[in-house]
């Protein structure tokens, strides 16, 4: 199960609050996040940022919980017409920020314009079409049967059709979905959610307000205006924190751990995260890479644990594999396998002995502590003869690299926007096709038709328990095959004032819960 | 003084068009502005389709001259990120970072120039010789460093209690040196009065002055080190000029002549050098606005970096080279009316 470590310190410090019996939401919160949301329209670009908007503006029909199961939100119940249609029943009585009542047509409108949008679309390819029954009932189907349909309908965030819909005066469509440049939706905001934006300025600040309509009347959340101030800096943000100004913030670096667990009036959450950091090995641009010995022999060399321990300082979980804890695809039986004599026999049988030399290339602001961690896999490297020419680069300027496959190996982190495994196979591992997209940061060109045949059919298993079993099988081929070279999954980490709940409204995917957060 | 004027707008000019072709002949290596648009999950063919719409595949030609036809029409292109033409991005934030600078240019001019007199004339005074070793101190810290111990103290504060607290002498070093805290740490604040356009002002609110106070001092503990010294230099010299020391001989009082007709000559290359510091000012304000999280344009240009936000980058630069140009035409001028003696270029002798 997860790892969730909540460290309390010095709790007899809490003065004795008096009982908030009353839901009335009068508190106010100032957090600071690393950045604040690109734009209002929810579907211009699926990211973090935009995930959290929606969970305080919208509302989606069903939502993770805490373990990974599913909890009903706009939809009240669900069930299983047959192989490729789910019916969904929406809840009565919801109303939009402008007034509106929710509707299946506006849920139709939402998966219309999901299937518009350029972030979306991917994700929604395998859904057909939307029928609606009456104003409350609707059906989702599936071209073939899809197993993560329940997955994906966590995306579906209803719009306010009627909102959305129409010119603005200048003419424009107001639905239209626009990367760049301002549209009516990337300003105007209607949803379901808890809070309405009263003010907005971009990479300054955004203020919310507790929408009085909300339709959860039993959320215990009692927050009545939220601010929001983007901190990109990690040292400010804390100082943020540990000065009174802000009362939560996200994420907390590393090297910052301490200093918050040792102030009696912070409260610091931590959890392993579900992003997976990898090497790809090219097998395209190094012959020896071919060779599963020599490939082998490089997970051998590497300390995972090393690296977490004494890089990450803990803040991680070390990986033998793609899939995390409490996905379908996670094999308990893989452990990091971390033996340098091992690795340099296997060097030795592959007729190796003297090593050979390789480039490397890494983010050095992308990930926690990437360009550290890139250096010490080169030092390990070296043990078994590999002499890396590693190279660190700003994200902005890496991605343009990683697309031509600039260098021998390759760091990535992925998480699965379908919090499924099949997604990083997807991505990650099949083998590269131009033309259907498959295997698109498969920087190793590793390719095994096999693995690929056995996930697409695991694609179409709606028997999860029989699904999770070929996953696994998937998760340990792609081990004994060292298709790539795991390193850990990266956790994750919040801190809060004291008295400020936000254990219970937080989660792997990082979307705070904020309608339901308490405050003392 | 026409001539000087004309002068100095084509030089603006220049430097602008310089400026502009340069970041434009860099812009293939700030990376690619799609990443920070566009989720990871988003195909080849939908990445090629937007840059398409953007215009970047087009050559570095077509894009230059795209790019100039519409700057002669004052129309810099709009930010990536901000969706907004670049010149708007720029004008709301640039009153955060003028006020910066105000702030802490009243700073510099409040303890520099006493500081640097009291020096001159006191040579030997044992707090004269503590002001000369704490600049020099000061001057070799960098401003983030000193912009994180500031935060340390006055926001977030320090207990100390290396002393013992059963003794006297032990309670009252603790209680020196522990600080409350309680400035505010970053931005700043919710209390700004609009004064024109889209400038806010922060100096007229007590919570908008709290949070220009450590940004402010920051900033100015940079430049102040180098007038306190600039000052004493001059000053010193000045004091041995002839015509002071016919002013000693002809009786008059001290204080008349140190601070009539000594700091008078004093100032002059400190005037110069003031408004050449500030033009760089501005650019140290990128570290600062950083640290405290000032909404300013510092801050908008290094996160324009980060996203590769090219029309933003360009523009910025270009409206800094413009700052630069400006200030030390001021300057010129300046000087000119304070020194008669002096001439401007292209004014007829």
């Amino acid at each position: 199960m997860k790892k969730l470590l909540t460290a309390v310190v010095g709790s007899m410090a809490l003065a004795s609050a008096p009982l908030a019996v009353s839901a009335e939401a009068n508190k106010e919160l100032k957090m600071a996040f690393d950045s604040d949301p690109v734009t209002l329209d929810i579907h211009e670009q699926l990211s973090g940022g935009i995930m959290q908007l929606s969970h305080m503006t919208f509302d989606p029909l069903l939502r993770w919980t805490k373990d990974l199961g599913f909890e009903p939100r706009l939809a009240e119940s669900w069930e299983r017409i047959d192989d490729k249609t789910m019916r969904f029943k929406l809840r009565e009585g919801v109303k939009f920020h402008s007034g509106n009542e929710l509707t299946s047509a506006d849920v139709k409108f939402t998966f219309d314009r999901l299937k518009q949008s350029q972030d979306y679309k991917a994700i929604f390819k395998p859904f057909s079409s939307i029928n609606i029954i009456d104003d409350y009932t609707f059906e989702l189907v599936t071209s073939e049967p899809y197993p993560l349909l329940l997955n994906t309908a966590t995306y579906i965030f209803p719009m306010d059709s009627e909102f959305y819909s129409g010119k603005t005066e200048d003419g424009k469509d107001k639905s239209a979905i626009v990367k760049h440049g301002n549209s009516y939706a990337s300003e105007h905001l209607s949803g379901t959610g808890p809070y309405v934006v009263t003010e907005r300025q971009q990479g300054v600040r955004v203020e919310f307000e507790r929408f009085d309509d909300y339709w959860d009347t039993e959320s215990p959340g009692n927050v009545g205006k939220i601010v929001l101030t983007p901190i990109k800096e990690n040292n400010t943000r804390v100082s943020a924190l540990l000065s009174g100004g802000v009362d939560f913030i996200a994420p907390v670096p590393p090297t910052d751990l301490k200093r918050i667990k040792r102030d009696d009036n912070a409260n610091l959450v931590t959890m392993s995260g579900t992003r997976i950091i990898l090497f790809h090995m090219n097998q395209d641009r190094v012959e020896a890479f071919k060779n599963p010995k020599v490939r082998e022999a490089i997970t051998y060399a590497i300390n995972q644990e090393g690296i977490a321990a004494k890089i990450m300082k803990g803040f991680a979980t070390p990986a033998a594999q793609m899939s995390p804890a409490g996905y379908q695809g996670h094999n308990e039986s893989l452990e990091p396998r971390f033996d340098v004599a091992k690795a340099q026999q296997l060097m030795k049988e592959a007729g190796y002995e003297d090593g050979f030399t390789i480039t490397m290339m890494a983010p050095n602001n992308r990930y926690v502590n990437d360009d550290k961690i890139a250096q010490a896999v080169a030092a390990m490297l070296a043990r078994i003869n590999i002499k890396v020419d590693l190279k660190t680069l700003p994200k902005a300027q890496y991605w343009p690299e990683y697309d031509n496959r600039a260098a021998d190996m390759m760091m990535i982190g992925w998480h699965a926007d379908t919090e499924d495994s099949a997604n990083f196979y997807e991505f990650l591992t099949f083998c590269p096709d131009e033309d259907t997209g498959a295997g698109q940061y498969n920087a190793g060109n590793y390719c095994n038709p096999e693995i690929d045949a056995l996930v697409d059919k695991a694609n179409v298993e709606t028997d999860l328990d029989k699904r999770a079993a070929m996953l696994k099988e998937v998760e340990q081929r792609l081990y004994d095959d060292a298709a790539f070279v795991p390193l850990h999954w990266q956790d994750l980490a919040w801190a809060s004032r004291k008295g400020v709940q936000i254990e219970p409204i937080l989660n792997v995917m990082n979307f705070p819960y904020l309608g339901d957060l308490v405050v003392e | 003084m026409l001539a000087f004027l004309v002068q100095r707008i084509s030089q603006a000019l220049l430097v602008m068009f310089v400026i502009s072709v340069i970041a434009f002949a860099i812009q293939d290596g700030l990376g690619d502005p799609l990443q920070e648009m566009v989720g990871m999950s988003v195909s080849d063919e939908e990445r090629e389709a937007i840059r398409e719409e953007l215009g970047l595949n087009d050559p570095f030609l077509v894009q230059y001259f795209r790019f100039a036809g519409n700057a002669l029409q004052g129309d810099l292109g709009s930010s990536y990120f901000y969706g907004e033409p670049t010149l708007d991005v720029i004008l709301e934030h640039l009153p955060a970072t003028l006020e910066l600078v105000i702030g802490a240019s009243l700073i510099i001019v409040v303890f520099s120039v006493p500081i640097g007199v009291y020096a001159a004339i006191r040579p030997q005074a044992w707090l004269s010789k503590f002001f000369m070793g704490v600049s020099t101190v000061g001057i070799s810290i960098p401003v983030f460093l000193t912009a994180i111990v500031l935060i340390q103290l006055f926001s977030i504060g320090v207990v100390v209690d290396w002393f013992p607290s059963d003794t006297g002498w032990g309670r009252w070093l603790n209680d020196l040196l522990t600080t409350e805290g309680g400035l505010p740490s970053y931005g700043r604040g919710d209390e700004l009065t609009p004064l024109f356009g889209t400038w806010e002002t922060g100096f007229l609110s007590s919570d908008g002055l709290a949070h220009l106070i450590l940004p402010s001092v920051s900033l100015a503990s940079i430049m102040l080190p180098l007038f306190i010294r600039l000052i004493r230099a001059e000053m010193m010299e000045v004091l041995q000029s002839d015509y002071i020391r016919y002013a000693r001989a002809k009786g008059l009082s001290a204080g008349r002549i140190n601070f009539l007709h000594a700091l008078k000559n004093t100032m002059l290359p400190v005037i110069t050098v003031g408004g050449v510091q500030i033009g760089i000012m501005v650019a140290y304000t990128i570290l600062t606005e950083t640290v405290f999280q000032w909404p300013g344009v510092g801050l908008m240009f290094l996160e324009a970096i980060t996203r590769s936000d090219i029309p933003l980058i360009v523009a910025y630069l270009m409206v800094v080279g413009l700052i630069f140009v400006i200030t030390n035409t001021v300057v010129d001028l300046v000087y000119g009316l304070v020194n008669p003696t002096v001439k401007l270029t292209g004014k007829k002798a």
